[in-house]
């Protein structure tokens, strides 16, 4: 169970302006770069400690590397985190096109298929 | 000896001032006028219990602190405290604040609380979020009030029981009664009603359980501690919505009120969430007094 490691992901990404930028131009190279790099940083602010045994899945990889927030939330990535950055990479652009909350919207509509089920659970 | 002069508990909605003040005129939605007199309603509120101090609860929305170590309940104890990260200016256009901190008082609340078996986690570098920037923009705005913030987990399960949220409540309610100091302390806590964030009942026409959420208003404006105690569970919040379980910072409010009657009680169903705005004055309604 690495869903803690995508949470990672997802927080590390969105606090940062330049990280969250990559994100959005080349998610695959990003991805690769920080599970290998920073990911591996212990914690959320050493700079040398390291942690030797976090790994992401092939298919939490692939969620990533492609933006897909509907395998994000089925996997039980954070709610909240999975919402953040998905909003600072595709609402303003949705907003301009389609109008205010489009983006959330469209969001909503791909997991509707949850609605009156049980949301995966999102303990780590 | 301190007085605690008011509790208030709200929701808090982070586009509040973007959508009330930093949108143009002729480009707010059409329920921004009436939103902005309920807040400003609700500040009177506050104003009128002429306080020296606000203790603050909210809680960290994976800001500064992550599941690497994330705290039950912290309380910060600091001179200063910065506030609004850049993700939230980003988001909400919410802008900076520093406001300052009341070392003495955090120390008395962080001893008290030890001392009555709640075993807080403590920050002497706390950097304050929306959970408490938003009662500050809604009920305070110039910002002039030292505060003592405490932070639970409401976000990042398993969680506490409501019990324990409303335990934690009376507790820091007789730290206040006994701390020996003169001086005036409003105690101002924000959670969600029924609210869905990343599922798909998010961002609706309504919030995701309207009837629930009167249901739970009602509960605060009577004081029904029994009603929710034995209603409330993480498992039924959510089932009103993922980010629900924010409702249990409103029940540590209560906590701190006691089971008694609101003074005043608010509401204004807003797209994507229902605000509710509630006050108790625990030593007497200074609105009483004024009209005397």
């Amino acid at each position: 169970m690495s869903v803690y490691f995508v949470d990672k992901f997802l927080y590390e990404i969105d606090r940062d302006p330049e990280l969250l930028e990559r994100y959005r131009t080349d998610p695959q190279g990003l991805v690769a770069e920080w599970e290998n790099g920073q990911g591996m940083l212990l914690g959320i602010a050493h700079t040398v400690e390291r942690t030797s045994w976090l790994r992401l899945t092939e298919a939490e990889r692939a969620a990533l590397e492609t933006h897909d927030y509907v395998a994000l939330f089925e996997m039980g990535a954070h709610f909240f985190l999975n919402l953040t950055i998905m909003i600072a990479l595709y609402d303003e652009e949705y907003a301009g096109r389609l109008g205010p909350l489009s983006f959330q919207r469209e969001m909503a509509a791909n997991l509707a298929h949850w609605i009156g089920k049980d949301y995966p659970s999102v303990d780590v | 000896m301190a007085t605690l002069t008011a509790v208030l508990a709200s929701t808090h909605h982070p586009f509040y001032l973007k959508a009330t003040e930093l949108t143009p005129e002729a480009e707010r939605m059409p329920q921004a006028a009436e939103w902005k007199r309920k807040v400003e309603a609700y500040r009177e509120t506050l104003t009128a219990a002429q306080p020296e101090l606000l203790v603050m609860v909210g809680s960290d929305h994976f800001h500064q602190f992550f599941l690497d170590n994330y705290p039950t309940f912290l309380i910060g104890k600091q001179p200063v405290y910065d506030a609004t990260y850049y993700n939230e200016e980003r988001e909400f256009s919410i802008p900076k604040y520093t406001l300052a901190g009341d070392e003495d008082l955090s120390g008395y609340m962080f001893q008290g609380l030890l001392d009555r078996g709640f075993d807080f986690s403590i920050s002497h570098e706390l950097k304050l979020d929306h959970s408490i920037i938003c009662p500050i923009i809604t009920t305070r705005p110039q910002a002039d009030l030292p505060v003592v913030p405490i932070y639970t987990n409401i976000f990042a399960p398993p969680l506490p029981s409501a019990r324990r949220f409303y335990e934690l409540g009376r507790a820091i309610r007789s730290i206040i009664d006994e701390y020996p100091r003169d001086i005036r302390i409003a105690a101002i806590g924000t959670g969600h009603l029924s609210l869905e964030l990343g599922g798909p009942r998010q961002f609706g026409e309504h919030g995701p359980d309207p009837e629930w959420d009167l249901k739970a208003i009602d509960w605060l404006a009577r004081g029904d501690v029994d009603a929710v105690l034995e209603d409330v569970t993480f498992e039924k919040l959510s089932q009103s919505g993922n980010a629900t379980p924010g409702f249990l910072d409103l029940v540590l409010m209560l906590g701190i009120a006691g089971p008694e009657l609101a003074a005043y009680v608010d509401q204004l169903d807003l797209f994507h969430t229902r605000e509710m705005y509630v006050t108790w004055y625990p030593n007497g309604d200074p609105r009483e007094a004024v009209r005397a």
